[in-house]
């Protein structure tokens, strides 16, 4: 068996009294893109920064490449790339100084970190940017940025927090053809997310996190095989209706039924059938539509509530 | 299309990556590539001493004339001129390690992401002082020269003067970047300023001590500007005593202190 990029096993993280992560176990093995998924404050930023040797844990065992990070931070922070929630871009250097710079933090010879920068700004296509200050750069322009930066020391595990909050939906596909680019040549992937389709898009395997603990793990197509039907109607109300008493009425139609605050969501294998069986009884919705189950509906059944709350 | 980039972990990362004596140089490279561009805003630093040595050394040594220094009879200028060598010192290495480690570290996120690297809260500690030093060594070596032309360096142990000024930024330089960690915003900068603002005019920089109250002497024989400016004076006068070594040992505790206190707290803060 090959070693596991990361081991955690009870790894948890106290801020004063307050836990932000409560004994969770998992093994990321080499060459997985592997992802933390969950709402605000399910502490997936303080497992990530335990990983990246920037956060000590409070109790529990954790092996990044075979190493403790208590005892061997600096080595391990030589040899992973991360890509933090919050751009950290030098605002006081120039695109291209970034990268050298960041570089020598990792002693690089410069001859190396300047073919180095030179390739990554054309894998991020930043090339034409090289000499311009980072702020002028756009939202999408820094965190390509901030990707080209993590990967200047050729790293072996990539950590990515948050990798396109806050992009818009062209932006977040060059990033995802980029990351899968990266995942063939065997760099070990490990992020977070809030999007259910970046996580179905990029993931192996995920966890799904919730309040500090780890609610449920597995590749995602069988993670809502095992927990979801096949597909969901979502039956929009209007405002002033009680979702409570509605979802009690569409039972019957499907296997189980989620109220949520504007609508209903029935779970069905068969969409299609159950849309129809409901109207043909007559039950009356501003609208309704079948989709395919996904994370976000395994995340809802599994805490009853929505990622977005 | 772009080119296809190699990541496959490559044997050149084998361990140690970064001996620890060479990573706080990191951040001086970081601070060269960072001033390279404002280069010119350093020219402050040596012409603010060089007013005031006109100013004052010329200016007011005309009405106060010659002064006597351990037997000595000296000119004013000659006189006041290690005292503003040692404020030169002590200003030119909190910039550095005050007001622009303060905006790196809580609002450009800039250590966020060295710490990120190999680098440890202590490496970014050693580096910022290390820099604050050759900065301030500069000024200090700048201003050591332009006294040289005036005729005030009065003795050969003004070769050590440099490396006086060098403590002198030492000892500030870590008090500073260790206060800084305790700041919680701008205004907590006022405290650095009414500080900095007595000690500049109160410890014997512009009078010899003997001119002051009893009360006050015995207060300003313990506050540290006077610790540099005893030292550099007598160096460069050549009024020298075993004492000088209680004031560098002064000044090299202050520094010390200040080193271990802001590499704590950096990584308190930090990396919580
Ligand atoms: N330095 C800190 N001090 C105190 N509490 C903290 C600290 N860092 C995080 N927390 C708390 O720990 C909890 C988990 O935070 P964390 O940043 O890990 O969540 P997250 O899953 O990354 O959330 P988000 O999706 O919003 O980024 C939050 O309640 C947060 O307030
Ligand atoms: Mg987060």
């Amino acid at each position: 068996m090959t070693m596991p990029v990361v081991a955690a096993r009870s790894l948890t993280k106290r801020f004063g009294a307050f836990v932000a992560v409560d004994g969770i176990d998992f093994e990321i093995a080499p060459g997985e893109a592997f992802g933390f998924l969950g709402p605000n404050g399910a502490g997936k930023t303080s497992t990530m920064r335990m990983i990246g040797c920037v956060s000590p844990r409070t109790s529990g065992e954790l092996r990044v490449l075979g190493l403790d990070p208590a005892e061997s931070g600096a080595d391990i922070r030589g040899r992973i790339g991360v890509v933090p929630q919050e751009d950290n871009l030098d605002t006081e250097l120039t695109v291209w100084d970034n990268l050298m710079i960041y570089g020598r933090y990792f002693d690089l010879p410069r001859a190396d970190i300047r073919e180095r920068a030179a390739e990554l700004l054309e894998f991020v296509q930043l090339s034409d940017r090289r000499d311009s200050k980072v702020d002028p750069l756009s939202g999408g322009m820094k965190r390509r940025l901030t990707i080209a930066r993590s990967l200047i020391n050729r790293p072996e595990a990539l950590l990515l927090d948050e990798p396109t909050t806050g992009l818009d939906p062209q932006a977040r596909h060059l990033l995802w053809d980029r990351l899968y680019q990266l995942k063939r040549s065997g760099v070990t992937l490990v992020l977070t997310t809030h999007y259910m389709d970046e996580a179905e898009q990029l993931c192996d395997r995920l966890v799904i996190m919730d309040n500090a603990k780890i609610v449920a793990e597995g590749p995602p197509r069988k993670l809502i095989a095992d927990s979801v039907t096949r597909e969901v109607v979502e039956v929009r109300l209007p405002l002033d209706a009680d979702t409570a008493f509605e979802a009690a009425r569409l039972k019957r139609f499907g296997d189980r039924t989620e109220p949520l605050a504007d609508r209903v969501l029935v779970y069905t294998d068969d969409g299609d059938a159950t849309m129809h069986a409901a109207v043909d009884e007559g039950f009356g919705a501003d609208s309704m539509f079948v989709r395919r189950a996904s994370l976000e509906d395994v995340f809802l059944i599994l805490t009853g509530r929505t990622l977005e709350d | 299309m772009s080119a296809p980039v190699r990541t496959a972990p490559r044997p050149v990362l084998a361990l140690p990556l970064i001996g620890w004596r060479r990573r706080p140089w990191r951040l001086v490279e970081r601070n060269v590539l960072a001033y390279r561009r404002i280069w010119y805003i350093f020219l402050s630093g040596f012409l603010e001493p060089l007013l005031f040595l006109l100013s004052i050394g010329i200016g007011v040594g005309k009405l106060v004339g010659d002064l006597n220094v351990g037997g000595h009879l000296v000119p004013y200028r000659s006189f006041v001129a290690p005292g503003l060598l040692a404020i030169a010192a002590m200003t030119g290495s909190l910039l550095d390690t005050t007001f622009n480690f303060f905006v790196k570290m809580k609002y450009s996120h800039t250590y966020d992401a060295v710490l990120a690297s190999p680098l440890s809260p202590r490496d970014v500690a050693v580096g910022e002082i290390t820099w604050a030093l050759i900065r301030g060594a500069t000024y200090s070596g700048a201003f050591l020269l332009t006294m040289l032309a005036f005729g005030d360096l009065r003795s050969a142990w003004s070769i050590v003067a440099l490396p006086g000024a060098v403590l002198i930024g030492f000892g500030f330089a870590g008090v500073g970047l260790a206060a800084t960690t305790y700041m919680r915003s701008f205004v907590d900068f006022d405290y650095v300023n009414m500080a900095m603002i007595p000690l500049f005019l109160f410890s014997a920089t512009f009078f010899p001590l003997s001119r002051y109250p009893a009360g006050l002497q015995a207060v300003i024989r313990f506050t540290p500007l006077y610790q540099g400016v005893v030292l550099e004076r007598s160096l460069v006068l050549g009024d020298l005593h075993w004492t000088l070594l209680i004031h560098a040992a002064y000044l090299l505790a202050m520094g010390l202190l200040g080193l271990r206190v802001a590499s704590k707290r950096i990584g308190l803060l930090l990396q919580p």
